[in-house]
């Protein structure tokens, strides 16, 4: 066990720095960088940018500006962004927490939702109940998610002016209200985001967990278990359920890219000020140190994420668990 | 292996290509894949107006739908109709040629690193799992951000360069499992040169499941490239895309809904469509799900 | 006489395939009495396992029960219980015993949870009460360390021992009847003895009757006190064990009799019956043994032969009952000639 936690620890490690290496050398070969960007005003001219450039390091050759960033990132310092004029950690440490909160929940309802509806349709496979769920769970996994996303802007937050259209708090009056008022001022914020991640995820956890029962329900214990009296609802509930848990679990690990896409797309939509944003703002901007900081938090976030999901299955599979 | 033995045997009346068309969804799915693949061959003959024209720039912009423009207009004042019809290129030709190409390179590497193992499958399978730990969508945007906006072969390329990792693993279990089956052992045993063994018995029997990831990779790409249009980053303008159309009315989302609501029902509908066709071949390709011939149906239950 | 505990009449079994329909069980008719273990043999295809399934309605699509068959448990008619009212009889009153102890449990619960769990769906017991319960079968099926073994999974038992414990899950509620298909042809050649002694031993001491499905006649002979030999769908010949030994009277028992290696027996080459069973979409008319029948002659294509009583309760689905003298006159079957030799 030890060892194949090690052994996948170091893959990970591998990875993460795969990535952000290769990020790291593109963004820098890319044409453009931040200072010609923010400073293309009449009145600077070439020299002071290169002036510019010679103080943030930006004109030492590539080899050594990665050398830096490596031993500065290892001890916590991610730079400066130039386009923010804030340390990078800062950004960051503002931004994940509130990505983390809108995909943790999404996540959470999801698998829930995903996971009972799979069960539904799989006790009785091809019933009139299976096929139209499964028609409904198709529509959402082939919606594009910003559309959802601004048709459910347009109808809860424009049309009926339920919830709010943006951001995580009310920008004006936040910090004037109470404690309960601020409490449910960020609820309210969070309805709508949540919401549609959830729909669209509830969709992919769905459909992938129906396979993994209906894989699961032709084994020869299902049979044993309907011999021995279960009810056909109970034998699915329990024993399918259980073993077709194992394969999503994993499946969960290798999510995480799409999920941050996803993740990206409603933020973009719902100007939630997340990694999402972040990392689209910054190659816009092309922050270099930004960019590769969130490109560097979101490898380790899919690592360990991937990760989690395999030591899940190691542990919740007794194969695996008790030799 | 089933698939194999059949694919052999050759399709005609096939028990899975049966099952196949008796499926209400492949029905349902070519039926729309036709149209839109007619609407946007037909294009020109099609849409009323020309997709990039500026009409009256004072007084068609942004105009809700009407008798003259059934889809309305945008904030250039183009005719959305005619943009939609012509869109279905743009997500059309990239979904089919980026899969296609990325289903080729995929595949090989796919049964490369299956069928030669060792260090070669190391090293290709460590670099395929790299790239698939990174999110498309970001990837994309940095490389249209970093480089400018793209005309629709760079972008299909690019597609199809950041799109052919999940099927070369997925291949590449395939042909594991296949390495060692009796069939390919006796055809090696025979003396079949490799190149033979690969094409006539690996590729058949990964040919079924590399079709399904084709078809739910079409729908994939479509999508990526609708979201790398809404955010601004997108295939080249005035290039008529459905993610554009949704861009040009982001601004006043709201209020133009019309802009929002079209391109993307669109995008729905064709997705739906290879989705939908994706599932059926899954379950059509699915050994367990292939009628079984009389014995077979009680052997199942049988000692 | 009192009333047979089980009693099969006019089975019919059929699964409705692309490729037509597969008449798997057609005509079965047999009883089984209190406390009586009966062997049911044949050769793989010939509808014994559908007919084991068939009794506890475990059939699933597309194969389907027939309209005018006949199942009686206990007095009461099997096919118009409802689900709930099966669900009631499985595990409980009737219980099967399956043929692969390796897939028969499920991989993540422990062996003490899935014996348990019987006694929890049918006696209501608490998790507590059930684990006790499973701990005590264990003990009752002969595994050693039995409270540690109850924690444990079935991939850490070895083939004999999951066996055992399957049967240990089909004897909690101590049924009336239990159904067991093959129960050691997965098994190694050491176990199997065990495994049948154990049983044979069990049901023996709860009274429990015994329906053993198997294709090896060593099997039947030493545990069972009937036979039904069954072949393409039909019961063929019934008899008492002894009686089927020493005078069997179907040619395809003859020719399974006649295959089974024999110590003492001649070296020679064992006998096998040529051809092999017809598909069974489409059951030959007449006879359907007539092809691979040393014996036949026209007759038996032309008239599909009942079950003739031969006096004794042993019958046999043969027209050699009328017209014994046929036998003098054997000649190479039919497939043989064909050239279509069983391997």
């Amino acid at each position: 066990m030890r060892r194949y936690v090690a052994g996948r620890l170091l893959q990970a490690t591998i990875v993460v720095l795969l990535v952000t290496t290769v990020t790291f050398v593109l963004v820098h070969l890319a044409p453009g960088d931040p200072i010609s960007l923010l400073f293309d005003r009449p009145g600077i001219t070439e020299a002071m940018r290169q002036e510019w450039r010679a103080s943030f390091g930006l004109d030492r050759p590539l080899g050594e500006q990665y050398v830096r960033w490596i031993s500065n990132t290892v001890r916590g310092d991610l730079g400066y962004s130039i386009s923010l004029r804030r340390p990078v950690a800062d950004v960051i440490a503002d931004a994940l927490p509130r990505t983390l909160l809108l995909v943790g929940l999404a996540l959470t309802l999801s698998f829930a939702l995903g996971i009972v509806v799979a069960v539904l349709q799989s006790e009785r496979p091809g019933s009139a109940r299976d096929r139209w769920l499964g028609r409904v769970l198709l529509v959402l996994f082939s919606v594009p998610d910003f559309w959802l996303a601004l048709m459910v802007l347009i109808v809860f937050a424009y049309r009926l002016p339920i919830f709010p259209p943006s951001g995580i708090v009310d920008p004006v009056l936040h910090d004037y209200m109470g404690p309960w008022a601020r409490a449910r001022d960020r609820i309210e914020h969070l309805v709508l985001p949540v919401a549609t991640f959830t729909m669209l995820t509830t969709a992919t956890i769905s459909r992938h967990q129906r396979s993994a029962l209906l894989e699961v329900l032709p084994s020869d214990w299902m049979r044993t278990a309907i011999a021995k009296g279960l009810s056909r609802r109970r034998a699915v509930r329990r024993h399918a359920l259980r073993n077709a848990l194992l394969p999503s679990i994993t499946l969960a690990g290798l999510y995480l890219p799409a999920l941050f896409s996803g993740a990206l797309l409603i933020e973009k939509v719902f100007s939630w000020p997340g990694m999402g944003l972040l990392a689209v703002y910054a190659i816009s901007s092309r922050d270099y140190l930004l960019i590769t900081a969130t490109v560097l938090v979101s490898s380790i976030a899919v690592a360990v994420g991937a990760f989690l999901a395999d030591l899940a299955t190691a542990l919740a599979d007794p194969r695996i668990r008790v030799g | 292996m089933i698939a194999s033995d059949a694919l052999g045997r050759g399709i005609g009346a096939h028990p899975m290509l049966r099952a196949l068309f008796r499926d209400s969804r492949t029905r349902i799915a070519l039926v729309v894949l036709l149209l839109v693949t007619l609407g946007a061959i037909l294009a020109p003959l099609l849409a009323p107006y020309d997709p990039t024209a500026h009409l009256d720039i004072e007084h068609l912009n942004s105009q809700p739908p009407s008798a003259a423009h059934p889809f309305g207009t945008d904030p250039y004042s183009r005719d959305v109709l005619s943009r939609l019809i012509y869109g279905s290129r743009v997500s059309l030709a990239v979904g089919l040629g980026s899969v296609a190409l990325a289903m080729t390179f995929g595949i090989a590497v796919g049964i490369a690193a299956g069928y030669l193992g060792g260090a070669v499958d190391a090293v290709l399978m460590r670099l395929v799992d790299a790239a698939i730990s990174v999110p498309r969508l970001l990837v994309l945007i940095m490389v249209v951000s970093l480089w400018g906006r793209l005309d629709l072969v760079p972008l299909t390329l690019l597609m199809a360069g950041t799109g052919w990792f999940a099927v070369s693993r997925l291949v590449r279990a395939e042909t594991l499992a296949l390495r060692d089956r009796e069939f390919v052992l006796a055809a090696r045993a025979l003396g079949v040169p490799t190149p033979r063994v690969l094409v006539r018995h690996v590729l058949p029997n990964v040919i079924a499941p590399a079709l399904v990831a084709a078809a739910l990779s079409i729908a994939n790409v479509i999508l990526l490239e609708a979201a790398l249009s809404y955010l601004g980053v997108g295939i080249s303008t005035p290039t008529a895309s459905w993610g554009a159309i949704i861009q040009d009315g982001a601004e006043r989302v709201a209020e133009l809904w019309w802009l929002t609501l079209f391109p993307g029902l669109a995008i729905l509908v064709t997705v739906f469509a290879c989705n939908a066709l994706g599932d059926a071949l899954r379950d059509a390709f699915d050994p367990r799900q292939l009628p079984r011939d009389d014995s077979d149906a009680l052997f199942a239950s049988e000692a | 006489m009192t009333t047979p505990l089980l009693e099969i009449e006019n089975l019919h079994t059929f699964f409705y395939t692309d490729n037509g329909v597969a008449r798997a069980v057609d005509g079965v008719s047999f009883s089984v009495a209190v406390g009586e273990t009966v062997g049911v043999v044949g050769e793989s295809g010939c509808g014994k396992s559908v007919t084991a399934l068939s009794i506890l309605r475990l059939v699933r699509p597309p194969g389907r029960i027939e309209e005018g068959s006949v199942m009686r448990f206990e007095g009461r008619d099997l096919l118009g219980l409802d689900e709930r009212g099966m669900q009631h009889v499985r595990g409980n009153r009737i219980a099967m015993v399956f043929q692969e102890p390796m897939t028969a449990l499920n991989p993540v619960f422990t062996i003490g949870d899935q014996i348990g769990e019987v006694a929890r769906i049918h006696a209501g017991m608490s998790k507590r009460d059930a684990w006790a319960k499973a701990i005590e079968m264990l003990k009752v099926v002969g595994i050693p360390a039995p409270e540690q073994r109850a924690g444990e999974y079935p991939h850490q038992l070895s083939g004999g021992m999951r066996q055992r414990v399957v049967i240990a899950m089909a004897l909690v509620m101590n049924p009336a009847l239990v159904i067991a298909d093959e129960p050691t042809t997965a098994l190694d050649v050491t176990i199997q003895a065990q495994i049948l002694e154990l049983l044979a031993d069990l049901t023996r001491r709860l009274g429990t009757s015994v329906l053993l499905i198997t294709h090896d006649l060593g099997v039947v002979a030493e545990n069972c006190t009937r036979v039904i030999v069954m072949y393409a769908g039909e019961v063929v010949e019934e008899a008492t064990t002894i009686d089927l030994f020493a005078r069997a009277h179907h040619p395809y028992t003859e020719g399974l009799l006649g295959a089974m290696p024999r110590v003492g027996g001649e070296k020679d080459r064992l006998a096998t019956i040529p051809g092999t069973v017809p598909p069974p979409t489409n059951w030959p008319d007449g006879c359907r043994f007539r092809d691979r029948c040393p014996y036949s002659w026209e007759r038996c294509e032309a008239e599909h032969p009942p079950l003739y009583q031969i006096g004794g309760g042993h019958t046999s689905r043969c027209h050699l009952a009328e017209e014994p003298e046929r036998r003098n006159h054997p000649h190479p079957p039919l497939a043989a000639q064909r050239g279509a030799t069983a391997a």
